[in-house]
């Protein structure tokens, strides 16, 4: 059984058609890479399978629970216990510690536990800078604190919007060699990139553009496609 | 370095929102500690005033008479003793007791009071004797000022007193001159008993003037019970004074009522206003919570929490400014200290969490409205 599955989803704005008759499957273990120009649908395609939106029309079934017409509450639980999520830029909350960032997740998820949430720190390199803001914190570690709190509920999915977008050369090798890492230890991956190197990474690459699938190849010709454009 | 439960993770949060977001809760929490300073105070103020203006106002005179029943001129001095022990003593400011009639002075008549002068300095405090007070007990009189007047008579001369019908005289000191601008300036006023003596009424008197500090409610009912209990009494209300002070009292504590009503407005306003602010300003956070699984009812428990530890903080420095407040007004305007009333702080306390929660009320549901999306969006 594939980890997701999508059949003919759709979300429509108004007028606007944000995304028509997406198919699209992720088996477990799989990283996929989500390519495509602005405004092409990427955000929208990650909110319904991050549960943080629901389609116009369409089935998703993410680890064999159909969420198509579940109601917020129940959204709000899947996310919660299926979904980590890494952002572009971050989102860490200020007033909070590296460590508390981590531990707010396991608020909202079951139980906060120091202990473990230093032992994520230590995953990422970060034990020594815990008890830092994040004011305090470069990009590269506030992006690694952010990797470590998507992974402290042992989510089914990770989905990442850019995580290399507002990291220097280094950090961002950092970031990805620790996707890779957690790639190879089994974890499912989508994440959106406008990189075609990142997505090299991946196994697999589908390109949106005006709400649909433009491109569902192997990620070597898809990339190479990319760099050639 | 354990488990930690999701209430110290909660409190830890709450905090650390207030304690490291300080410039703009600074000035929630400064609205609320003034909004609670000017309550406190002002309730502190509305519930001492009646006690302080009550005592100013028994400068005035005495605000009850006690008289003799029925047509009677006058009555026995011992019912006066019976009604005092119906007074409450710590309320009681003094009672006068007064036996007036006619007497000569240096052949002249005129009225005659004789009375406490004790008694007279708690009970009229008012009058204004040029030369001194007679000693208690002594033979010394005082004159008003219109006598004094007429007979060009000066403090310390000696004047011959004499009552109607017999022949015996006595020679007195005048010890003082009275002014109170009015009738008892038409008087001479000496030691009761030395009167008694002379008109040979022993035990007798006209009237006992009676300084109390109550109100009207209170005074009713004393006069009520007095009627009862002691006969051959008829104790009376001094209307113009009770009144005009129950008048004055019931202004002044509307004035502070409106004061304060209008000051938790102000104060209600300015905390959701900054409330609100907070929550545009964290609506990425309020997103990112929802994102990472915070349910409604978890974002209004941490932003009420907020509200309402700033209320407690605020609430706790304005009750303690407040009676600083209350205790300057008190000092100044009354010149004397007030207690503290730990009602009042408790009430102060509360009404600035209760006020500060209900500023919180429409931003919190602002807050249940944001949308996790916002944080893929990067609005």
């Amino acid at each position: 059984m594939s980890l997701l599955e999508l059949h003919d989803v759709s979300m429509i704005y108004g007028s606007v058609k944000a995304l028509q008759g997406i198919d699209l499957t992720v088996e477990k273990g799989e990283w996929l890479a989500l390519m495509g120009p602005s405004g092409s649908g990427k955000t929208t395609l990650m909110n319904i399978i991050g549960c943080m939106d629901k389609a116009s029309t369409g089935s998703i079934v993410l680890d064999g629970v159909d969420f198509t017409d579940v109601t917020a509450g129940n959204l709000t639980m899947l996310r919660r216990d299926k979904i980590g999520l890494v952002f572009q830029q971050f989102h860490l909350i200020p007033y909070l510690t590296a460590v508390e960032n981590l531990m707010v997740a396991q608020y909202y998820h079951s139980m906060p536990d120091e202990q473990e949430a230093l032992l994520a720190l230590e995953r990422v390199g970060l034990k020594e800078r815990a008890r830092h803001l994040p004011s305090q914190l470069s990009g590269g570690e506030q992006q690694r604190v952010c990797i470590a709190r998507a992974l402290i509920n042992y989510p089914m999915l990770i989905l990442a919007d850019e995580p290399t977008g507002n990291l220097d050369e280094t950090n961002a090798k950092l970031v990805l060699e620790f996707f890779q890492q957690l790639h190879r230890e089994g974890h499912t991956i989508i994440m959106v990139t406008h990189d075609p190197k990142v997505a090299e990474l991946a196994e697999r690459c589908i390109v949106l553009e005006h709400g649909r699938i433009a491109n569902r190849k192997d990620r070597r010709i898809v990339c190479r496609e990319e760099e050639v454009s | 370095m354990t488990k930690m439960t999701k209430y110290s993770m909660y409190t830890k949060m709450i905090w650390n929102a207030l304690l490291r977001r300080r410039s703009r809760m600074l000035i929630a929490l400064l609205a609320v500690a003034i909004g609670a300073t000017v309550v406190s105070g002002l309730v502190t103020i509305y519930y001492d005033v009646p006690r302080q203006m009550g005592r100013e106002f028994r400068s005035y005179g005495a605000n009850l008479l006690l008289t003799p029943a029925g047509d009677q001129q006058v009555m026995m001095q011992n019912l006066v003793a019976n009604a005092t022990a119906l007074l409450p003593s710590d309320k009681l400011i003094g009672i006068a007791p007064y036996l007036y009639d006619r007497i000569k002075l240096n052949e002249q008549p005129f009225l005659v009071a004789g009375t406490s002068f004790q008694a007279v300095k708690k009970v009229s405090p008012y009058w204004q004797i040029r030369g001194e007070w007679p000693a208690d007990q002594s033979e010394d009189i005082v004159i008003g000022a219109e006598v004094a007047e007429r007979l060009e008579i000066e403090p310390g001369q000696q004047v011959t007193l004499a009552v109607a019908g017999s022949e015996a005289e006595k020679k007195v000191k005048v010890a003082g001159i009275l002014r109170t601008g009015g009738s008892e300036e038409n008087f001479i006023f000496l030691d009761l008993t030395l009167l008694q003596q002379m008109l040979k009424k022993e035990g007798v008197i006209s009237i006992a003037q009676v300084s109390i500090t109550a109100n009207e409610t209170e005074l009713n009912t004393l006069t009520q019970q007095i009627g009862e209990k002691v006969p051959g009494m008829e104790p009376r209300l001094v209307k113009q004074v009770t009144q005009s002070e129950q008048t004055v009292l019931g202004k002044l504590q509307a004035l502070v009522y409106l004061v304060t009503i209008v000051v938790l407005l102000l104060t209600l306003i300015c905390v959701a206003t900054t409330m609100m602010a907070v929550v545009t300003e964290r609506r990425k956070e309020i997103g990112l919570k929802k994102a990472l699984g915070a349910e409604n009812r978890s974002i209004i428990f941490e932003f009420l929490g907020e509200g309402l530890a700033l209320g407690a903080l605020g609430g706790l420095l304005g009750t303690v400014l407040g009676f600083f407040f209350a205790q300057a007004v008190s000092v100044n305007v009354f010149g004397r200290m007030i207690s503290f009333q730990p009602l009042i702080a408790l009430l102060a306390l509360v009404v600035s969490i209760a006020v500060t929660g209900l500023a919180c009320l429409v931003p919190v549901k602002i807050a249940t409205e944001v949308e996790p999306a916002i944080v893929l969006r990067g609005e």
